[in-house]
């Protein structure tokens, strides 16, 4: 009795009932596409805003105001300034940094012939801030550091702004008014495109002191954006960064600092951690519906096994040994999630070329492997219990089974 | 003793070496070759089979206990090789129970079995289903025929579970169906097949792995009286080659076929009737003319007179 004799009584035990083992196989399937389809889209949409917040540039450090989490935020805080922003450009104090670009933000709402829009975000600041913050022109040019000097009233808009207020014409050249003073748009930006709550895209960059002088005056700054020279000096900028600072506003010790440096690689792993804990609530339901499967293939069995045990009286009647009994079962059943498995696989690869809720889902291959082996040792285990008790049966008491 | 085992035995494969080694032990055994010829096809000692425990005990072989010993004496049985014996006997006299003993379908409560030489209370669970596959031929009243397979798939299984090549099984099923004349129904299921066909692939299927002896639980209880001549004549054709037959039944006109006679009452054999000698051919093909003469009723004064 070789293993492809014990094979064929199997498929042809399968092929017996063809409704029942087409359904339990279908549950196997959900279960094997559901898995690799949500942990694809948990994978997905944590690749997604990991995409993202490397568009902002992994050199870029920002420094704020007040303390770090937990820390007394008391009166002695001590505003970020221009006059810092002065302090780190100092490559003989801070030889790691190459860029700095003091910001200040505020909201305001541009005109243009008639046409009102709330601007998200009205960012005053050095040219220094296009770079470091991974921001093109795609149409017209920067403002210079001229401009700056200058206090010129020119802007630099964003897609979404550009598009509210000019339509498809192009916005370089057109002056539009921000808040009650004309600007003159010089640029406006490629779409950023971005899955956070604020439209990167529905922006106006302008010189800071015109900012300064029209807005917010000439007091603090909200943020500095500083580039470190290249990805692995950023730890270095951040350390220089500290130092610095604290020697501007005069503080002695480093655990009572009313500043804050972050970079992108902690924004990252905060991100990351979310979507983690995102991915393995969607893995879990996924597991669950393929147990459930599972427990399909158990119950098929049993009913399988209860319904036959007459034939299996007759075969160990005239002589099949245990062996081949309890193969052919564990045969059928492995047949049955090995199927059921390999089609899931496939729905499940097919399934998530599609995007969905808006996320393009990204396959884990360890997933597809993973799933396609828990379903197998499913098929193995579960049905092993049924056919190990078909198998013990004497064939007395299994032909007198009715 | 060694060489002649596992000669009867064929090819046990891997069951053999252990089979030998239970069975050496026992060189006093009755079945040594020697110079009372071969030994006996079934051997049966002091065979019980009893059901519950305690009060509700049911003895369904081996008789009412003893009033002196307390035991039931049980059964003892001697069949020889070509042997050709009817078990008669009404409802919950045992035969059943004797038959599924014979057939190792069951165990015995108590008692020894000797099948072809083979103790086969000493045999595990593997061994015994090499035992059933070679050695054994059952054909059951119900035909139990395997569901949904043609009739060749059917005759060929015993000889896959007793690992024949596919070319190799396929001559000798073939070989078989055509033995019991269904040679062209080959590739017909069991529900496309007349009681008295199905019963004839029971027979072919039974008899297919050239077995020491064949067991028929009631074979023809459920067919027509064509049928019922039809797989006689079959049964009748093996034993005149040599084959030891077994068989139960309730009728006097099935019972005429075989060369002795059991009766079974209460678990206890209580007749046992010679109608022609172990070796030689069986009454039915002995004299054709004079057996179809013969009116059933005939032979009921020495079978034992009313059965039902």
């Amino acid at each position: 009795m070789n293993p492809v004799e014990i094979l064929r009584f199997a498929v042809g035990g399968l092929a017996a009932n063809k409704v029942r083992s087409g359904l339990t196989m279908l549950g196997v399937l959900i279960g094997v596409a559901a898995v690799i389809i949500l942990l694809a889209v948990g994978n997905g949409s944590s690749q997604s805003v990991k995409d993202s917040i490397e568009k902002l540039g992994t050199n870029a450090l920002t420094i704020s105001s007040g303390g770090g989490f937990g820390a007394s935020s008391g009166s002695d805080t001590k505003p970020l300034t221009v006059d810092d922003a002065r302090a780190l450009a100092d490559p003989a104090s801070a030889p790691d940094i190459s860029t700095v670009a003091p910001e200040v933000t505020t909201s305001q709402t541009a005109v243009y012939n008639g046409t009102s829009h709330t601007v998200g975000q009205v960012v005053g600041t050095y040219p220094a801030y296009f770079k470091t913050s991974n921001s093109k022109v795609d149409k017209g040019d920067y403002f210079s550091a001229d401009d700056v000097l200058n206090s010129r009233k020119v802007a630099v808009i964003g897609s979404t702004t550009a598009t509210d207020l000019f339509g498809t014409a192009s916005p370089v050249g057109k002056k539009l008014v921000i808040g009650g003073t004309p600007f003159t748009v010089v640029g406006e930006l490629a779409t950023k495109g971005g899955t956070g709550f604020q439209d990167p895209d529905d922006t106006v960059i302008a010189p800071l002191p015109t900012v300064q002088n029209a807005f917010t005056g000439f007091g603090p700054v909200s943020q500095i954006l500083v580039e470190a020279k290249s990805a692995g000096a950023t730890t270095r900028a951040q350390n220089e960064i500290t130092t610095v600072l604290m020697g501007t506003h005069g503080i002695k010790d480093p655990s009572a600092l009313d500043f804050r440096v972050s970079s992108q690689q902690s924004l990252l792993s905060t991100q990351s951690d979310t979507n983690k804990t995102f991915t393995v609530l969607l893995g879990a339901v996924a597991a669950i519906s393929l147990l459930v499967g599972g427990i399909g293939i158990t119950n098929i069995m049993l009913v399988t096994v209860t319904e036959r045990t007459r034939e299996i009286g007759i075969r160990k009647a005239i002589g099949a040994p245990r062996g081949v009994i309890l193969g052919q079962f564990l045969a059928e059943s492995t047949l049955l999630s090995l199927l059921g498995g390999g089609l899931g696989v496939v729905a499940g690869l097919i399934g998530s070329r599609f995007t969905i809720v808006g996320i393009k889902p990204v396959v884990i291959p360890a997933s597809v492997w993973g799933a396609f082996a828990i379903a197998v040792a499913i098929g193995l285990f579960f049905g092993g219990y049924p056919a190990n008790r078909a198998a013990g049966l004497r064939p007395i008491e299994a032909l007198r089974h009715e | 003793m060694r060489q002649a085992l596992s000669s009867r035995l064929g090819r046990a494969g891997t069951g053999l070496h252990r089979l030998r080694a239970r069975t050496a032990p026992a060189p006093e055994a009755p079945e040594e070759a020697g110079p009372w010829g071969p030994a006996p096809v079934i051997e049966v000692r002091a065979l019980r089979k009893t059901y519950g425990t305690g009060d509700a005990v049911v003895r369904a072989l081996g008789g009412p206990p003893d009033p002196a010993g307390g035991e039931p004496a049980g059964v003892d049985l001697v069949v020889e090789q070509g042997d050709y014996v009817a078990v008669m006997g009404s409802s919950g006299s045992g035969k059943s129970t004797l038959m599924n003993i014979l057939g190792c379908l069951d165990v015995p409560t108590s008692g020894r079995y000797l099948l072809d030489g083979i103790d086969v209370g000493g045999l595990d669970e593997h061994q015994l289903s090499l035992v059933r596959n070679r050695k054994i031929g059952f054909v059951f009243q119900s035909f139990n025929l395997v569901p949904r397979t043609p009739a060749l798939a059917q005759v060929e299984l015993p000889l896959a579970y007793a690992g024949v090549k596919a070319a190799e099984r396929r001559r000798r099923a073939l070989a078989a169906l055509a033995l019991v004349g269904l040679a062209d129904r080959v590739d017909h299921r069991p529900n496309e097949l007349s009681g008295g066909q199905q019963q004839r692939v029971a027979v072919a299927r039974a008899l297919v792995t050239a077995p020491a002896m064949l067991l028929a639980d009631e074979p023809t209880g459920n067919l027509d009286s064509r049928s019922t001549e039809d797989v006689l004549a079959v049964i009748d054709r093996l034993n005149a080659s040599g084959r030891t037959v077994v068989l139960i039944t309730h009728e006097d006109e099935v019972a005429r076929h075989a060369k002795r006679v059991l009766r079974l009452v209460d678990g206890r054999i209580v007749a046992d009737v010679r109608q022609a000698a172990a070796d030689g051919p069986p009454p039915a093909l002995r004299d054709p003319a004079a057996f179809a003469g013969h009116a059933p009723t005939a032979l009921s004064g020495t079978a034992g007179g009313a059965l039902r």
